[in-house]
């Protein structure tokens, strides 16, 4: 067997992959062979770090050093210095490179310290495109648990007493999901796993997904057991093509050994996964739609009950977990239920995973026990906002969640602490917002997404959020009536009580919550035709400070539409008829003689 | 069909080749691979360090390299580093001495003092 000195780990999770992370695994084969180092260093191709602002990343082993933007001119640098002479390449490593505090290893990186990873607990340290790595941190074992020593019901009580809840969304106890499920008589039952991730900004499905697939597997082969199912499907995204084939992979590794199919460690337990590929609509992250979907009919929601619990997948009793509760599954087995109950808070068991992007330093992807504050993860975690902006607040739950406004920036996030707050956890999307951010602006993009993705089956979502999103659209353009707002409250009310489905019945989230916190913001726009935030376009305007101007004509050369006018020593103008107000103007000022009417 | 045996033999063939991902070293060995020390004979003194950690089964040491200390006249340099800092430094060092450094010191913590760099000083 070959022995290796150390372990060059690449992500290639689609952030750093996208960010040339193929092109970097190819430069280390080259540099290595060149070294004559290909029998003492070993490559790994791994997941997710979750540091994906700073990506690509590379990790190297033993010592654990973090480099972060790799180039792939710079491997060079890392095989010759690094892995040849042992002398670390400072200036490549996470944090702080002008000071004594650079971190040499992921562990003391502060993007690290305060997260607890469980559901991410193989993203980045395994490959996995490798069962064997999986197994190697214990993989597979739970199962085997499970199926060797547990009764089904042992099993749904060991979830229950847990107090794992759905990290979907909804926040739904999943052993009492499975209860329900298992309690159901029929000949035939369904695993399904919800990996449809929508939410604008939310990856954490993708990247479990494509950093530790086995963990699913393992995972939906439990609840098969617990609830008596021998089938399972994973609906996903067939705008996830690693995830995937790392999905395919892993399964055909599972059968070849045995972890799938007949007959599973000879107990006379069969169970096998199929994959179901979506084609991209956000209502088919809605369960009965998701079904509908795997089906092969067109992705509608249906009325519950009855709920999937009795009558599911063609009309089968059926569980539909998403990705992330499922890969808490084989901890909760091996650590025990009271080990992951001892971590959260008091109805929010375990942790989260929230995907951090929007103003905010270090975008990427962060696991964090269940009542952490939200200023822990945007200031300690998140590395505050850039440019020394004022956080004004941050978003959550996606389409059908709300935001959470800098006054209560000291809450702990659990699921019951967001829903106070009128927004939700959702599936972990959050985007956090500086003092230039509008919230109408912010209400009306979600809003927006929610019309295009409604599947039109019922009218209060099909019309009620096209209805509410002109009134946005009015306000927002400068044309708001004084009556609008009552308006948008009435039809939110409405609508949120009579829609078919989660989508339609969350869909005025956004717009409740940004008037709850933000209500003034609205009134001026209505009431005076101002953006506070200057953002929304009919409400801005641009102009160019004559005894500033220095008619140096950069302000005309850069505008897209020719909409700045002017000669040598007389100060340029700008047609406000024609201006689009993009900003450039103001931006390429070298004399900061533009400025913005808000 | 795997068994649960199968299984668990996977699991600690597999966390040997992996385990330098876990954090969990009770040693580590560094080896001076600079130039000076490449040239002294480094890398067959660390492959034999490899070897014999990888013939007893050790798992919990890591052996990694460094650059050049300064002392370039005592290379192949080995230190062995405890998890609070302290160190003992190894000069002078050959595959044969390697061996006896992981028998002796790593395995049975008996200092090699006749290695050492105290010891070289002395003479």
């Amino acid at each position: 067997m070959e022995i290796y000195r150390a372990h060059v780990l690449v992500c290639t999770g689609t952030g750093c992959t996208s960010s040339n992370s193929g092109k970097i695994l190819e430069e280390f084969e080259e540099h290595l062979k060149k070294n004559n180092l290909e029998n003492e260093v070993k490559i790994v191709k791994t997941g997710c770090f979750g540091l994906c602002a700073e990506g690509p990343i590379v990790v190297v082993y033993p010592e654990g050093a973090m480099y972060t933007m790799v180039r792939p001119e710079d491997v060079k640098e890392i095989v010759e210095e690094h892995l040849l002479k042992g002398r670390i390449v400072k200036r490549l490593l996470a944090g702080d490179k002008e000071q004594e505090t650079i971190s040499k290893s992921l562990d003391n990186v502060e993007f690290f310290k305060k997260q607890k990873r469980i559901a991410l607990r193989n993203c980045g340290v395994i490959n996995p495109e490798n069962i064997d790595e999986y197994i190697a941190f214990d993989g597979y074992k739970a199962l085997a648990k499970v199926l060797t020593e547990m009764t089904p019901q042992e099993v749904i009580d060991t979830i229950k007493k847990s107090g794992l809840r759905g990290r979907g969304g909804g926040g739904f106890p999943t052993g009492l999901k499975w209860e329900f499920a298992s309690k159901s008589k029929d000949d035939q039952k369904y695993v399904c796993c919800n990996a449809d991730e929508g939410d604008p900004g939310a990856f954490m499905d993708r990247s479990i997904l494509e950093g530790d697939p086995h963990s699913v597997l393992e995972a939906m082969a439990i609840a098969g057991y617990a609830i008596g199912a021998n089938q399972g499907y994973i609906y996903v995204r067939a705008e996830y093509p690693i995830a995937v084939r790392r999905l395919n992979i892993a399964i055909e590794q599972a059968r070849n050994y045995g972890l799938l199919g007949r007959n599973i460690f000879g107990t006379g337990f069969d169970f096998d996964i199929e994959l179901r590929l979506g084609a991209g609509a956000f209502v088919c992250g809605e369960e009965t739609a998701l079904m509908t979907s795997i089906e092969g009919k067109r992705g509608e929601p249906r009325p519950r009950p009855p709920f999937p619990a009795v009558k599911g997948l063609w009309q089968k009793p059926t569980i539909l977990n998403n990705v992330e509760t499922f890969a808490n599954i084989p901890v909760i087995i091996n650590k025990g239920p009271e080990w992951f109950a001892s971590i959260g808070t008091e109805k929010s068991k375990g942790t989260k995973v929230f995907a951090i992007g929007g103003k905010i330093n270090n975008t990427g992807l962060v696991e964090i026990p269940m009542g952490t504050t939200l200023r822990e993860v945007v200031y300690d975690i998140g590395g505050g906002i850039p440019n020394g902006k004022k956080f004004k607040a941050a978003q959550t739950g996606g389409p059908s969640g709300g935001c959470i406004p800098a006054s209560h920036i000291d809450t702990p996030i659990d699921y019951d602490s967001l829903i106070e707050l009128g927004s939700m956890m959702g599936s972990g999307g959050l985007i956090v917002m500086d003092e230039d951010t509008c919230m109408v602006d912010i209400a009306k993009f979600f809003l927006e997404f929610t019309v295009d993705e409604s599947c039109g089956k019922c009218p209060p979502c099909r019309i009620g959020t096209k209805r509410m999103l002109e009134i946005l659209e009015r306000i927002t353009g400068g044309k708001g009536e004084e009556d609008d707002i009552e308006k948008l409250e009435v039809l939110a009310k409405n609508i949120k009580a009579s829609a078919l489905c989660g989508l339609g019945q969350t869909a005025p989230n956004p717009v409740l919550s940004t008037l709850r916190y933000f209500r003034d913001e609205y009134e001026a726009h209505v009431r005076d035709k101002k953006c506070p935030a200057g953002v929304c376009k009919a409400m801005v305007n641009y102009v160019i400070h004559a005894e500033l101007c220095k008619s140096c004509g950069i302000c005309a050369r850069n505008c897209p539409v020719g909409a700045i006018k002017g000669e040598r020593k007389v100060p340029y103008v700008i047609d406000d008829e024609k201006c689009i107000r993009c900003g450039v103007c103001m931006e390429k000022c070298p004399f900061k003689a533009i400025f913005k009417n808000a | 069909m795997k068994s649960i045996a199968e299984l668990e033999e996977i699991r600690k063939k597999t966390l040997e080749q992996i385990n330098m991902r876990k954090n969990n070293e009770r040693l580590r060995v560094v080896v001076g691979m600079a130039t000076c020390g490449i040239a002294a004979g480094a890398r067959p003194v660390m492959n034999a360090l490899l070897e014999e950690l990888k013939r007893r089964n050790v798992n919990d040491v890591s052996v990694t390299m460094t650059g050049c200390i300064g002392v370039c006249k005592l290379e192949p340099i080995v230190e062995v580093i405890n998890p609070d800092g302290s160190k003992v430094t190894y000069v002078k060092m050959t595959p044969e001495k390697a061996v006896r450094v992981v028998a002796e010191h790593i395995v049975n913590g008996r200092i090699c003092r006749d290695y050492t760099i105290g010891a070289e000083e002395g003479k």
